[in-house]
């Protein structure tokens, strides 16, 4: 997909502008947090002040030189016109110059240091920020998934986190910098004439004003724009989408009609929004020149009185020209720091989320069995596994055999709509266990509680009789393979996303893993056969490949306990027969979960549970619910539509 | 690139040219502000002319700024109207664009990537628009007139221009050209940091399943610290900017205020021109610094240029300028004349293999086969969904490529695999059949597709509202509604590509019996992975791996065909 990758960049970016007049809700807090993710370089960061006060201050003390200078240069011109010997040194203002050009020199040094430091401690602020939101990620519960869409917690590490880099590596700095600027510009104002000061704060006010009336134009109606745009994204989303249907009724005309009136709406909302944004620079600059034109006049007046010298009116004007900038850039710098804030709170948000609860203290591990015949702890793989269960006195070794005992579980995903009621069913170590039913009957849930993906709020599982929520859920999950409908693979070769099942798995066993699960066949028709790397979630193969690939995934694994959540959907039948052997093999002494939509799946399951609204309503084998003539021989007949 | 962009200005070039033009008002009157100033020092303070002048020159000072005020702000809603209308102009050729697409060409992009192109991509252009409308012109005028008008006040000191000028240029462009690819390596970084992300959350399931949150975190902890060193990399560069520019800014006024001193001693110059003077250099250095923020500004932007511009110039691969436009399908009759079809159009990855095959008008044809057998591929390009890659196929006796695009799938309607519903009331969504279809019609076409019946339950009827996607109707409900739809087209060919999978059996027999009744004359072919869904056709024809690999009934088939027997077999073990 060309540009594909780009776009994730690129929606950041219309986050930023998106994000344009948000608003964090608890503003001192998330800005007292986001400084100390800053405060672990609390030296360097006084070395930035430090190097912004020089840099500012140099520019000051610079064109405050300007007085001393031209006040010299003019009384020499009056001892020239008064005196005609007197000989005029240019070396008087070498001096003042000396002192200009080394300030300037400091004030040069200082402002590198400072951009200097400031991109280590962004770009290192932003890695730790990231890191950390991504480790915390890692360990939330699948609700939390369940519950957002992937762009919203996407916006998290693209427009929240930019909107934070913006502001720690630009806004901060300026802040900081136009706030000192202001105030020593101003302050030496006042010392070289309080009289024109007054003009500054005039035009002071009126600038304030100016910025106050133009920000809150434009806030109300980017709201509005940002609504159009909106309105638009979902259109072509919807369009793009169903675009080959648009083709094939050759609908084309109708709905680039419909568009047109979507984006002149887009068109004219922008319009509003960035006249309003777009003249507060013309009308800032302009006030500056209108300030010095003044400022200039009422000097000379005030010159040609006495009032002041030349000199001082010089390094005035100079100052009445810089006065302008510090006060756009904080009112723009007030803005994107209030949206950097929001993200900030976002992000934050994340790292403060509970992670998944795990207070389970049983662990799985590897075990042979000693002459007597009894369990061993040991340190490599042996074909059998044990739970290590401390205890008050030691620790005891239960063997993993595969045993699921579900005990009147009742379920509720929101706390108010009962997936699953009392439902119970065991699973003998080595048995098929069959989950049949239409959407939404609850045959999923009941594997999210198995692996604890979701935890049992009513009745309990029991895992080889321990109950499961005192089996660490890393240790749970890791004794048993999920092969899930919508299979995803990940951005790699062939080879690592097998062994993705299992991290230290040889090419051998990979190799085998995927013999089992008939993939090998397409895998070596591949361009580079097992090193082919497959593109973004697979892109480059069928559903069904796709699932072969989870399945060999599984196998390579090698659990005790294995979960099929409509494994083989996508997989036709015939195919799926192909694979049958190697799918009986890999089941071969593991208990199995499958979850099929197809029941020729799951015919020899040694128990089928028939799951509907949440409770089981036949269960048997699948002689004996076609002997029922109820709902699995509705189902299995057709005579009922699945979905 | 941008003489492609620029004619999507059109209807607005006049007020992006008048916004330029209002720029360069406001510059030159900005520019001439010091220039009077000088005349207040001289003649008002260090003169004799006294107050008078000094008032004078002061309104005249306001006025300018006034003037300068009006024409700025002018300038500026000019070239936001300007910009938002080329960025009207510029949604709607990609949307158009997109209408145009052939499948293969929709293959091509993903729909978000579509949705960005479309309004990020655009807005970047945007903005880069009305920055080239505005300050683009305004940098460049304000550094001549600005090297102008300090020229005219001492012709002598015009020398620190003749160092500052070209020091600065200099390193600008060795700072942009030095920092450009190190960005680029930066961004490509960052995508791919995110792309991992995402995989990471699409895979959530998996990660967690098999307990790898930890080798997740070390694959993104790298990306992580590859973004932040590429980053340090290409900042570093960067930072140089201000402090050259300062520096360069800095000794200029040292030298100025040098040979100015020399030069007021000399009694060539006074100090008010001194002061008018430094104020140029500031306009002129500050005005480099501008171009060279717009010069990395439009590289950035670049990248949205070139993805615009992607879909802009993408080849429309199926076009219909060749068409007769008279020529509607007559009859319902398909021959398939040793067609090979690749969908990268190569001839040695073929998706189907010389495929010969005639169907009669009003025979219905069944398609099984195993999964990537091309069963999709085979019937797509008989509405010209793909053109073939050799051979050729004839519908109603006519090269399909004889038909205007919209006579010929006007002729055939195509139930997708992948099918849609869009937001609107079922109504809306089944006249997308047929525009003037009357009530009776549709409630006609919804009886055959066995949808009436469900549609009718729900409280407001054919009114119901769908979601996006149809979300609110279950995916059964969804497919006979998408059959309907297509029944509306009253088609001579009726393509129905695996479009009753969730349907149930009875249903799905109930359809195709509706089907034999009351449209016999259409020719109907079904793609199937149930064989109960094929059973009753005239003829089914098994393929494989992109042939053909036998036609006939089900009985014959079931006598001759070992895959047929062997799919059969596999959907009838163990039923009683």
């Amino acid at each position: 997909m060309a540009g594909k990758n780009h776009d994730r960049r690129q929606s950041g970016q219309e986050g930023r502008d998106a994000n344009r007049f948000r608003r964090p809700k608890n503003t001192k807090k998330t800005l007292g947090r986001m400084m100390s993710y800053l405060g672990k370089y609390k030296f360097r960061l006084i070395l930035v002040v430090l190097g912004i006060a020089l840099s500012a201050g140099s520019n000051v003390l610079g064109t405050y030189m300007l007085k001393p200078i031209v006040n010299t240069l003019e009384e020499m011109v009056r001892m020239i016109g008064t005196d005609a010997s007197y000989v005029p040194q240019i070396s008087a203002i070498v001096k003042y110059l000396v002192i200009m050009g080394a300030g300037y020199l400091v004030g040069i040094l200082g402002l590198y240091m400072y951009n200097r430091i400031m991109v280590t401690i962004s770009t290192d602020t932003l890695y730790r920020l990231r890191k950390d939101m991504f480790e915390r990620m890692q360990k939330l519960p699948i609700k939390f998934f369940d519950t957002r869409t992937n762009g919203e917690i996407m916006s998290r590490y693209t427009n929240d986190i930019d909107a934070m880099r913006e502001m720690i590596s630009q806004g901060i700095p300026q802040l900081i910098n136009s706030s000192i600027r202001l105030i020593a510009v101003f302050a030496m104002m006042i010392v070289i004439s309080p009289l024109l000061t007054l003009i500054t704060v005039a035009v002071l006010a009126i600038m304030l004003l100016v910025v106050r009336t133009l920000t809150a134009k434009s806030k109300f109606f980017f709201s509005k724009r940002q609504k159009a745009i909106g309105q638009m994204n979902g259109y072509i989303e919807e369009m793009t989408e169903g675009q080959k249907v648009v083709k094939v009724f050759c609908h084309e005309d109708e709905v680039k009609t419909g568009f047109d009136v979507i984006n002149k709406e887009v068109m004219d909302t922008t319009v509003s929004a960035n006249t309003w944004s777009s003249i507060l620079m013309p009308i800032m600059g302009n006030l500056s020149h209108l300030h010095y034109a003044i400022t200039a006049t009422a000097g000379a007046a005030m010159a040609i009185g006495g009032l002041i010298d030349i000199g001082s009116l010089a390094s005035f004007l100079q100052y009445s020209r810089n006065f302008s900038m510090p006060i756009t850039q904080l009112s723009q710098q007030f803005t994107s720091a209030m949206s950097a804030l929001a993200g900030a709170e976002r992000v934050f948000e994340i790292m403060d989320t509970e992670p998944e609860v795990d207070e389970g203290d049983v662990t799985l591990t590897y075990a042979c069995r000693n002459a007597n015949g009894e369990l061993m702890e040991s340190d490599h793989k042996t074909g059998i596994w044990a739970w290590r269960v401390p205890e008050e006195n030691g620790v005891k070794l239960i063997e993993c055999r595969g045993a699921v005992n579900v005990n009147e579980v009742t379920f509720s995903y929101d706390g108010e709509k009962t997936v699953l009621h009392n439902v119970s069913f065991y699973a003998k170590p080595g048995q098929k266990i069959a989950l049949v039913g239409s959407t939404g009957a609850g045959k999923t849930t009941i594997t999210n509680l198995i692996n604890r993906f979701y935890d049992v709020q009513e009745g309990e599982i029991l895992y080889d009789s321990i109950p499961i929520k005192r089996i660490r859920k890393s240790e749970l999950r890791r004794s048993m393979s999920m092969v899930l409908q919508d299979t995803h693979l990940f951005t790699g070769s062939v080879m690592e996303n097998i062994r993705y099942g299992r991290l230290d798995a040889t090419d051998e066993e990979v190799i085998a893993a995927a013999k089992l699960a008939n993939a090998d066949f397409f895998i070596t028709h591949l361009p580079q056969g097992y090193n082919t790397v497959l593109t973004a979630d697979g892109a480059n193969l069928s559903q069904g490949q796709k699932q072969l690939l989870a399945i060999a995934r599984a196998a390579v694994a090698d659990p005790p306990v294995l979960v099929l959540d409509e494994a083989t959907s996508s997989i036709d039948t015939r195919t799926e027969l192909l694979i049958e052997r190697g799918m009986d093999s890999l089941m071969q002494d593991r208990t199995v979960f499958v979850i099929a939509h197809r029941l020729s799946t799951v015919r020899n399951a040694d128990a089928i549970m028939v799951l509907e609204n949440g409770e089981i309503i036949e269960r048997g084998d699948h002689d004996s619910l076609l002997g029922q003539k109820g709902k699995y021989y509705q189902l299995y007949t057709g005579m009922f539509e699945l979905n | 690139m941008i003489k492609q962009l620029i004619k999507y200005a059109k209807g607005y070039g006049v007020r992006a040219v008048f916004a330029s033009l209002a720029i360069i008002v406001e510059v030159l009157l900005e520019v001439f502000i010091p220039f009077v100033m000088k005349d207040v020092i001289n003649q008002g303070i260090l003169g004799d002319a006294g107050m008078t002048i000094v008032i004078q020159k002061g309104l005249l000072m306001v006025g300018l700024a006034l003037a300068s005020l009006f024409f700025g702000v002018l300038s500026a809603r000019l070239s936001v109207v300007a910009s938002a209308g080329f960025a009207k102009n510029l949604r709607q050729a990609i949307f158009y664009k997109i209408q145009d697409f052939s499948f293969a060409n929709i293959d091509r992009f993903s729909s978000a990537s579509l949705i960005t192109r479309s309004t990020t991509d655009v807005t970047n252009l945007q903005m880069a628009f009305m920055m080239g409308v505005r300050m683009l012109v305004r940098a460049p005028v304000m550094l001549v007139a600005a090297t102008i008008m300090a020229i005219k006040i001492s012709s002598d000191m015009g020398i620190v221009f003749a160092f500052g000028l070209p020091v600065l240029s200099i390193t600008m462009v060795i700072i942009s050209v030095t920092a450009f690819p190190r960005f680029k390596t930066m961004f490509t970084k960052y995508d791919n940091m995110n792309a991992r992300v995402q995989e990471n959350l699409i895979g959530m399931r998996v990660v967690k399943a098999y307990v790898r949150e930890g080798h997740e975190e070390k694959i993104f902890d790298d990306a992580a610290q590859g973004v932040m060193d590429a980053q340090v990399r290409a900042e570093k560069i960067v930072i140089w900017n201000m402090p050259v520019a300062n520096f360069t800014l800095y000794a200029c006024m040292i030298a100025t205020c040098y040979i100015g001193g020399q030069n007021i001693l000399a009694g060539s110059m006074l100090t008010g021109d001194l002061m008018s003077f430094i104020s140029y250099i500031a306009q002129i250095l500050s005005s480099i610094m501008m171009i060279t923020m717009i010069f990395i500004n439009f590289v950035m932007s670049r990248a949205s240029a070139s993805r615009v511009i992607e879909v802009l110039n993408e080849k429309i691969d199926i076009t219909d300028s060749e068409a007769d436009r008279d020529l509607k399908v007559e009859d319902g009759s398909i021959e398939f004349d040793n067609v090979s079809f690749s969908y990268a159009k190569d001839g040695n990855n073929l998706t189907l293999k010389n495929i010969n095959l005639s169907i009669k008008s009003g025979e219905t044809i069944g398609i099984i086969g195993g999964t990537g057998s091309a069963k999709s591929s085979l019937v797509q390009l008989i509405p010209r969904l793909y053109d073939v890659y050799d051979g050729s196929i004839k519908v109603g006796g006519h090269d399909v490529r004889e038909y205007t695009l919209e006579n010929l799938r006007d002729g055939i309607s195509m139930v997708l695999q992948k099918n849609v519903l869009f937001s609107g009331t079922i109504k809306d969504n089944l006249r997308w059949g047929d525009n003037d279809a009357s009530d009776e019609e549709i409630r006609e076409a919804c009886k055959s597709a066995q949808a009436d019946n469900f549609i009718t339950s729900f409280p407001d009827r054919y009114d119901t509202e769908l979601g996006q996607g149809g979300v609110n109707v279950s995916g059964g409900q969804k497919q006979r509604l998408c059959i309907a739809r297509a029944l509306l087209k009253k088609p001579k060919v009726m393509i129905l590509d695996d479009s009753t999978s969730a349907v149930d059996t009875a249903t799905d027999a109930r359809i195709r019996e509706e089907f034999k009744k009351h449209h016999g004359g259409t020719t109907t072919i079904i793609i199937a992975q149930r064989i109960s869904s094929v059973i009753d056709a005239d003829r089914i024809i098994v393929m494989n791996d992109g042939e053909i690999d036998g036609i006939g009934t089900h009985r014959e088939l079931m006598e001759s065909n070992e895959i047929y027997r062997q799919v059969y077999n596999s959907q009838q073990k163990g039923v009683a």
